[in-house]
């Protein structure tokens, strides 16, 4: 069962990892994801973002996507955390961990799942310009291809 | 039913959320983005460009064709950008 979370506030990203292989032996290796706030989009510097996203469907949609993790690889614990609010650049906006006994299928669903995230979960990001202004970011369809890369992964081992 | 806009779809909407009571004729979310669309100018602008807009019925992703009934929960967004 994955641990998910949706919060403003800063995460401690030892004390997750801790988390993860508190009380057991078996974990042999973790796959972590730290997504940090830039300063920049495009070339144009940033100062702030803000993170909206949907109450109850986000926390779904984190939940199925782990589900599907745990269901394609031999997982001994998964940790979802994003926050949400207004950022500034560097500081930590999401983690994803994973733990198993083996480092593919660590370092492999980590991959899936940041991907995944990425295309199927609710949440919105809107950048303040350090030239003034502000503007919602359009969903980039190099985040698609990362996604898409994972809906047929059982194939060659079927084959 | 519940309407829930957000990101700029909520801007230019010009609410968050809103409860309304479309006639049996609007059957699937396509039809209530027509129906909706002639509410104001704003909900208007919200969807004009229907290539950037994306809808979830009870919190599960949906699209034009999927049915729609009294006492649902159906959101208009964005793309995702999360991450």
């Amino acid at each position: 069962m994955a641990r998910v979370v949706v919060q403003e506030a800063p995460f401690d990203t030892a004390a997750e990892l801790a988390r993860l292989t508190a009380g057991r032996t078996d974990v042999g290796g973790i796959g972590l994801f730290l997504g940090v706030v830039r300063d920049a989009a495009g070339g144009r510097p940033i100062t702030a973002m803000t993170l909206e996203h949907y109450p109850g469907m986000t926390e779904r949609a984190l939940s199925a996507i782990a589900a599907e993790a745990e269901a394609r690889w031999p997982l001994l614990g998964c940790t979802l955390i994003h926050r949400v609010g207004r950022l500034v650049p560097g500081e930590p906006i999401v983690l994803v961990a994973t733990a198993s006994a083996h480092r593919a299928a660590a370092l492999d669903s980590c991959a899936f799942l940041i991907d995944w995230l990425k295309t199927k979960a609710p949440f919105w990001k809107r950048e303040e310009f350090r030239d003034g202004g502000a503007a919602w970011v359009a969903a980039r369809a190099e985040d698609d291809a990362a996604a898409a890369r994972w809906l047929a992964p059982r194939r060659a081992a079927a084959e | 039913m519940k309407i829930l806009y957000f990101a700029w779809l909520r801007e230019k909407a010009g609410t968050a959320e809103e409860e309304v009571a479309p006639p049996a004729s609007v059957r699937t979310v396509g039809d209530l983005i027509a129906w909706l669309s002639a509410r104001s100018p704003g909900h208007a602008a919200a969807f004009a460009d229907l290539s950037t807009v994306r809808c979830a019925v009870n919190q599960d992703f949906a699209g034009p064709e999927t049915p729609i009934a009294p006492g649902d929960e159906v959101a208009f967004f964005p793309p995702v950008t999360g991450g």
